[in-house]
């Protein structure tokens, strides 16, 4: 029998007027279903967790999402994260009153830090996950790293090094960071494994690497080389290239412990 | 009829839902008379547990857990809910409800886990993450009708940072999980049990111990 704590794989549902949906770089979004059905049919196959994000544009909407992530609640019976457009410890509350377990936080805290310490004293670390989009840029005197965070969908550069604010948000109580590469994201060419690897050694927290994944072996190498504690997944199993199972299996076989 | 106790912690929706899943009559009470008069209680938690004892004993929260214990109403203890019923907690050196003989403690960042090569062969350590979130297998050590359909190496949900560590393991400790070290993920005795991972977000396999708990409860 394994002891050891599973990899987790999550995939990533993104919702867009209550419907979900997958864009390239975060541009043509096109529409691939209903979410709930899809959380659901993620469940029964063995996702270890979901997150959604929600990239409604408008306000108005924002209604809809609530509900899905209610309907969301009544059907899944593992944990789920939602994110997108929450600026609020007050929309953190109705995110979680809705049913998910972690509200993930992503622009709101480049622009606020403070939100993450808010949100963690009045919900728990746990409860609190920092999404941070990242690009690779070239090493300066600002960005050490040479990995600088970036938000609208890798159109604004911050000028902070993804280095040096994933030790930050550790320190403002986040429970779990996800690493997004914009660089990488719906390229399907494997995970940016340097940068997973380099914020994975900087915190304690556990790290979930996001964007890239195109085969089983990617994920493999996320949770070793990358010594991710979970992959994001998304357009590898949304389009029936691959199952959970699949996914599973290929990891078990090269012996990372996870859960069939 | 289950009651979910009332004390505005995170997860007790997701409780009521699970056992609305199952077809199990149940209800978020912070009613007095309509706990004491349930099938069985579940006590839930998410969160701190200096700020939670607060509320509890604000509300007289904490002489009702008593009671309904002295009463010998079934009740089940969930994370944060299954921490308290200890009698201490290093959390912000917490007095906790006392229930149960225990403290519970916090993980050390120095216990280590091994990491592997894709053969399987150990490669080397690492400091463990903290909080323990993910799923993990848990280690049956007795039987229970709390564990009914549930094997050794069944996997659950965990999210904490904190673990329980009651007294006189061989007699409390009912399951155990393994992060670093062994600790217990299960414990206490026939009518009252304490876990520390949440069933209502295991599964199947956290689904079948809700359904235990309740199937106890309706036989008694």
């Amino acid at each position: 029998m394994s002891t050891h704590l599973c990899k987790r794989i999550i995939p990533c549902l993104d919702v867009r007027d209550g419907r979900l949906t997958k864009g390239i770089k975060f541009e043509n979004n096109i529409d691939i279903g209903d979410p709930v059905e899809t959380a659901k049919r993620y469940y029964e196959e063995g996702a270890d967790e979901i997150v959604f994000y929600d990239i409604t544009a408008s306000h108005e909407n924002r209604g809809i999402f609530l509900d899905v992530v209610e309907k969301v609640a009544q059907n899944i019976f593992i944990p789920f994260s939602v994110g997108g457009g929450i600026n609020t410890v007050e929309q953190m509350r109705a995110v979680l009153l809705a049913g998910a377990e972690k509200v993930s936080v992503n622009s709101a805290a480049v622009k606020n830090p403070h939100i993450i310490s808010e949100g963690a004293d009045a919900f728990g670390s746990q409860a609190i996950v920092v999404g941070m989009d990242v690009k690779q840029v070239d090493k300066t005197q600002i960005i050490p790293s040479g990995y600088e965070v970036v938000i609208h969908g890798g159109r604004t550069f911050c000028g902070i090094d993804a280095l040096a604010w994933a030790k930050r948000c550790q320190e403002l109580g986040a429970g779990e960071l996800c690493i997004n590469s914009i660089d990488a994201d719906g390229t399907k060419e494997g995970y940016e494994l340097n940068l997973t690897k380099l914020i994975c050694e900087a915190v304690s927290i556990p790290v979930i690497a996001s964007g890239g994944a195109g085969k089983p072996q990617d994920l493999v190498d996320a949770v070793t080389i990358g010594k991710a504690s979970a992959a994001l997944i998304a357009s590898i199993v949304h389009y029936g290239e691959y199952s959970i199972s699949d996914l599973k299996e290929a990891m078990r076989n090269k012996h990372v412990p996870v859960r069939i | 009829m289950i009651a979910i106790l009332d004390y505005k912690a995170g997860n007790q929706t997701s409780v009521l839902r699970a056992l609305n899943s199952l077809n199990i009559e149940a209800q978020i009470t912070e009613d007095d008379d309509t706990l004491l008069k349930a099938d069985g209680v579940i006590f839930p938690g998410v969160g701190a547990a200096a700020q939670a004892m607060n509320r509890l004993i604000s509300t007289g929260q904490d002489k009702l857990l008593s009671r309904i214990v002295e009463n010998k109403i079934p009740l089940l203890g969930i994370c944060l809910g299954c921490q308290i019923l200890l009698e201490h907690s290093d959390e912000s050196d917490t007095k906790t409800l006392g229930i149960l003989p225990g403290i519970c403690r916090k993980f050390p960042e120095t216990w280590k886990e091994d990491v592997l090569d894709e053969k399987g062969n150990v490669l080397t350590q690492e400091n463990i993450r903290i909080p323990h979130m993910g799923w993990n297998s848990i280690e049956i050590h007795k039987d229970s009708p709390i564990l009914n359909n549930i094997k050794t190496g069944d996997t659950v949900y965990f999210v904490h940072s904190f673990y329980p560590e009651p007294k006189n393991p061989e007699e409390m400790c009912i399951a155990s999980a393994t992060y670093g070290e062994k600790f217990c993920s299960i414990f206490g005795r026939d009518g009252l049990w304490a876990i520390q991972f949440h069933p209502e977000k295991s599964g199947e396999i956290g689904l079948q111990i809700l359904k235990n708990f309740n199937d106890y409860c309706m036989k008694k």
